[in-house]
């Protein structure tokens, strides 16, 4: 469990911090509490996935991280503001691949002459050193995602968050852009904020797996995983931990099924 | 499972091993799913989207003919024959007026038009963005479209007598509700993921306007910008008809308000032809191309 009474001088020591974080919504029966009393800390250069069934407010989590909208109760802070990937590549289809990189680093400040060449550079970290020129609709799945990655990355942003941002890939080009994510991640040092409900996904990628459970989201258990990298989805040790947790995780589930 | 490793301790040789691997199984991933995008050749677009037309205005012709040949209408006053148009235009050609005419409506339909740009984009984007003016005058603006701009021609005329200000007046009203509507469905299916990334990549308030929402709006506008056109001419002339004043010149309007009271069924037609023919080829030659190229860019242009 993360520690919830860590004091406030060492937030700097955080990509993230969230203190018996809670949300609820207006709903039918009146207030729907969402998310209760989450807390949560993501260390620099940390890589954690939320895991959850759908219900567990993994994704109204993620927006509060990136401030899209505020808690109900408790307090997030961040280490400046956090990028922000999507299920969608949420890429702008009026411009090209590189303008789109290119208008985050407008956004960030960064002076027009740099830009061009930064977006060239992001380009190919993402291993699309060609696609500078290429509109939106003529890549691939897994090209746009690889772009929305360049894109938030130009952000320059200690903490990463992403909503299953492969979800909706085919397996082949999911497991691909796992390795890219990996890489990535190694060489850059950002904190990343992994939300997902694949489980082999989670334990593929993380240091640390939450686990939360459902209606409302909690804590419902953590887990280290300390299998070296580099990792494939199809190693044993990644399979025997997605077992445990999936067993844990059916019983979350099951809970629901009794009334 | 055993040992903490941090990630310091990653072994970065075995990464780069599969990661060069990774590279080529990447590019053809790339290559097999990644669009063809290419243009069709100039042959199967004069196929396809010339040869259509052409053989529908000949059929056209055909018939008109055939009514005159075979004397189901036998009276010039009520059908001319196409030789007979064709004479008129012939006639107005080498008097050197048939330009004078087009021109004198256009010049006024296009600058009509780019007032009506003006005034209604600003509206649009105020009545999309801003609650109260949108509660307040939005079905006002939408309900304005079925209104016939040609109800506007007396109160024009009254207002501001039969001088060209009547005119743009009239094009204006006809065109302003259009062109702010399209701008505000535009602005209102602009996808909220759009925004939401937006938001995320720092664009609030007006630099998210300008960076996101604009753009993402444009097809919406530009469809208004179309209909805008239409509506601009239509009212231009319905004005032209009814308010005819030696002051104003002779545009397509008026040379077929000329015609009917010359009892020149010919020269009404060649006004009829006139009219059609401008309107079609404005939308053809401005509106319908920057469309296409709107759409093509983002990927939404269906090939019909």
């Amino acid at each position: 469990m993360a520690t919830p009474l860590a004091e406030a001088a060492e937030s700097v020591e955080h990509a993230a911090r969230l203190a018996h974080v809670s949300k609820s919504f207006a709903g039918p029966g009146g207030q729907q509490l969402v998310l209760d009393d989450i807390s949560l800390d993501v260390a620099p250069g940390e890589f954690v996935t939320l895991l959850g069934a759908s219900g567990c407010g993994k994704s109204t989590l993620l927006n509060l991280v990136a401030g899209l909208d505020r808690p109900t109760a408790g307090s997030i802070t961040t280490d400046g503001r956090p990028a922000l990937m999507f299920q969608e590549h949420a890429l702008f289809p009026w411009l090209t691949a590189g303008k789109n990189i290119e208008l985050a680093l407008k956004l960030q400040g960064v002076p027009k002459p740099q830009r061009r060449g930064r977006a060239e550079e992001l380009l190919e970290l993402v291993r699309l050193g060609g696609a500078y020129g290429k509109r939106v609709h003529e890549l691939s799945g897994g090209m746009r995602q690889r772009v929305a990655m360049a894109r938030a990355l130009a952000q320059e942003s200690k903490l990463l968050l992403m909503d299953e941002p492969f979800a909706a890939l085919d397996a082949i080009t999911r497991d691909v852009l796992h390795e890219e994510l990996t890489r990535i991640w190694q060489e850059t040092g950002l904190s990343v904020l992994f939300v997902t409900h694949n489980v082999r996904e989670a334990v593929r990628l993380a240091q640390r797996v939450v686990l939360l459970s459902s209606r409302p989201g909690r804590v419902a258990r953590e887990w280290t995983v300390d299998i070296p990298h580099p990792r494939r989805i199809e190693d044993a040790p990644v399979a025997e931990l997605s077992l445990e947790i999936t067993d844990i995780l059916r019983g979350e589930i099951r809970r629901h099924g009794r009334h | 499972m055993a040992g903490t490793e941090t990630k310091t301790a990653h072994s970065a040789e075995g990464t780069e091993a599969r990661g060069a691997g990774l590279d080529g199984v990447e590019a053809g991933l790339d290559a097999l799913e990644s669009a063809d995008t290419g243009r069709p050749p100039l042959r199967q677009t004069l196929v396809r989207k010339v040869l259509p037309p052409i053989t529908a205005i000949v059929v056209v012709l055909v018939l008109w003919q055939s009514l005159i040949t075979f004397r189901v209408v036998d009276d010039p006053t009520k059908l001319p024959s196409p030789a007979d148009v064709a004479g008129e235009f012939k006639d107005a050609w080498l008097q050197g007026t048939l330009l004078g005419f087009i021109w004198t409506s256009v010049s006024r339909g296009l600058l009509g038009f780019l007032f009506a740009l003006a005034i209604g984009t600003p509206l649009g984007l105020l009545v999309a963005r801003v609650k109260f003016v949108r509660a307040a005058i939005g079905p006002v603006l939408s309900g304005l479209q079925s209104l016939p701009s040609v109800a506007w021609v007396p109160p024009a005329v009254i207002w501001l007598g039969l001088d060209n200000s009547m005119m743009y007046a009239v094009i204006l009203l006809g065109a302003v509700p259009s062109i702010a509507n399209g701008l505000v469905s535009g602005v209102d299916q602009v996808p909220p993921l759009f925004l939401r990334a937006g938001r995320t990549m720092g664009a609030t308030g007006l630099r998210g306007a300008w960076h996101i929402v604009l753009p993402a709006a444009l097809p919406g506008y530009l469809a208004g910008l179309k209909q805008g056109w239409a509506f601009s001419w239509r009212s231009l002339m319905a004005a032209e008809i009814i308010a005819s004043s030696p002051d104003l010149g002779i545009g397509l309007g008026a040379l077929l308000e000329n015609g009917r009271n010359a009892s020149s069924m010919s020269m009404v037609f060649q006004a009829i032809i006139l009219i059609l023919f401008v309107g079609i080829a404005i939308d053809l030659l401005i509106f319908s191309p920057l469309e296409r190229w709107v759409l093509r860019s983002r990927g939404l242009y269906v090939k019909g």
